[in-house]
């Protein structure tokens, strides 16, 4: 497959899944809450694109209604709520120092070497197109697992578990022509009722532990030391 | 023809350099909220310089002396390279990318020694951290310019940028990645504002002013003038690299003035960004630099993936 012989649309699908892929590697180097909320809505913003970009070339009117479901809850709904908590708990100016961020983010880059290399066997089953597809949004999901590992903010890791269903979700698009629509609507209820659970998840941590750095869990003990 | 138009635009790169540090200037003191200099203080600045009689400190070896020419022959051999207004250069078909930084890297060697010479603490320091930071940012620069070789199946920028040009408006999702790898590298090396300021001469901070603190006279203006040229080297190679449309690739008039005229107003919009980068950030630990530059490394590594990934032929 040669990028110069292939049509606009999925040119513009391989630049969409490139630049999803930046996000998540963007997300992972990044020590402020406040940005990486905003570099997440950035991707929502890009899966939405996405979407609508599928919908007008393949011509199922559906993907229109979870570009728009997109748009809602990950781009306005969930970062605007993240955004109020992590201003409403006084944390917005903290910058978390990253242990290792060089090493982080050269594990980044080779989780998206192994994820190609689990992909390969597709190969022969599958067009190019849905391969490099599924190898940006695999990648975008063990990024997301791994932002979860590296940071320590509790906000942090919810932004890791919704980037895990960005990198689902862009497979879903792009590979299977949109999932069906109970399944979709079913997925995007689930994140928002998520996104209310880590809300009081949130408020619970801090009040045990008066932090939501998760390290601080160390701390709590069975039994009295 | 051929080498009358290559010894041109190496002529046009070596004179319009100090024009684009004064622009630069002036977008910085507009967004200050300043009055500017004029675009021509550059020059009058050089002029200035090599006008007064250079003192030299005892201890000086003859590198001191030496270094200053040699630092300018790099950058106007590397003007050569890179393509101005037009492809298809001689010259740029005898040197490709890797000579490019080759250039790169000898003169900065040679800025290194001259700043050791002397024997000041600041001069060793200043060398001391430029050469992190450039080895740092060199392994960077060249996995950045490789995606975009590698598209081209070649290393002459000439080639790459015709190939560019050829290829229509294919959508290269590597290049992405490539460009934010070199702005940042662009960025480290020329010593603008996140890794360096380059107007200040505060102890703590200074790097390239470190190295060129005890240079007067003639030898500090040909050095003004080679850094001048190197931030036109990037911002140039940035521009026609990434947006080559417009560049000539005939030599009639019409064609060469029309991509100067092009070329001009590339460069004016990168320094505006340039200005607003440099007024909106604020300049950043000496010791964050170098997770600062692993960025721009895997950047450059992710352009070369998704290259890989997203669009070679298998």
């Amino acid at each position: 497959m040669n990028i110069e012989t292939q049509d606009f649309y999925t040119q513009a699908i391989l630049s969409m899944s490139a630049l999803v892929g930046l996000m998540s590697f963007l997300m992972l180097g990044q020590g402020r809450l406040p940005r990486l909320i905003f570099v997440f809505a950035m991707q929502g913003m890009l899966l939405t694109l996405t979407a609508i970009l599928a919908a007008n070339e393949l011509h199922s009117p559906h993907l229109y209604i979870s570009a728009f479901l997109t748009f809602t809850l990950k781009v306005v709904f969930i970062p605007s709520m993240l955004q109020k908590q992590v201003f409403a708990m006084n944390i917005h100016r903290d910058v978390e120092a990253l242990k290792n961020n060089t090493t982080v983010m050269l594990s980044g880059a080779s989780l998206m070497i192994f994820s190609y290399y689990v992909l390969q066997p597709i190969i022969h089953t599958s067009s190019m197109i849905m391969l490099n597809a599924l190898v940006v949004s695999l990648s975008v999901v063990l990024l997301g697992l791994l932002l979860m590992i590296s940071h320590r903010q509790a906000v942090a890791h919810v932004v890791g578990f919704m980037s895990i269903e960005n990198g689902l979700f862009f497979a879903a698009m792009v590979a299977t022509d949109g999932m069906p629509m109970v399944v979709e609507l079913g997925v995007a209820f689930d994140v928002l009722v998520a996104a209310v659970l880590f809300g009081i998840f949130f408020f619970h941590i801090r009040t045990s532990i008066d932090s939501l750095d998760v390290d601080m869990m160390n701390k709590l003990h069975e039994v009295e030391r | 023809m051929n080498w009358a138009i290559a010894i041109l635009q190496t002529v046009l790169f070596v004179a319009l350099a100090p024009l684009l540090a004064g622009f630069l200037k002036f977008c910085k003191c507009r967004l200050q909220n300043r009055r500017a200099p004029s675009f021509l203080q550059p020059y009058r600045d050089l002029l200035k310089l090599t006008r007064k009689q250079p003192v030299i400190s005892e201890d000086a070896s003859w590198l001191f002396c030496v270094a200053p020419y040699i630092i300018f022959t790099m950058m106007v051999l590397a003007a050569t390279v890179i393509p101005l207004i037009a492809v298809d250069m001689p010259t740029s078909e005898s040197a490709d990318v890797i000579v490019l930084v080759g250039f790169f890297a000898f003169a900065r060697f040679f800025l290194a020694l001259a700043g050791l010479d002397i024997g000041t603490a600041f001069g060793g320091m200043g060398s001391s951290r430029e050469m992190t930071i450039s080895s740092l940012a060199e392994p960077a620069m060249l996995i950045a310019v490789f995606t975009i070789t590698m598209t081209a199946s070649n290393t002459d920028l000439s080639g790459a940028i015709l190939h560019i040009l050829h290829s229509g408006s294919t959508l290269h999702p590597s290049f992405v990645f490539a460009l934010f790898a070199l702005i940042l590298v662009a960025v480290a090396e020329t010593g603008r504002i996140p890794v360096d300021n380059p107007t200040t001469h505060l102890e703590l901070t200074m790097i390239h002013e470190a190295m060129i603190l005890e240079y007067s006279g003639r030898h500090l203006a040909l050095i003004e003038w080679a850094s001048q040229l190197k931030l036109m080297l990037y911002g140039v190679l940035i521009a026609n690299l990434f947006f080559p449309w417009g560049i000539a690739q005939s030599f009639s008039f019409g064609a060469l003035s029309f991509a100067l005229v092009v070329l001009v107003l590339k460069l004016v919009v990168l320094s505006i960004f340039l200005a607003l980068a440099e007024t909106a950030v604020a300049k950043m630990r000496l010791f964050r630099v170098q997770e600062y530059l692993g960025f721009a490394y895997l950047l450059g590594l992710l352009g070369m993936l998704s290259h890989i990934i997203l669009e070679s032929t298998r």
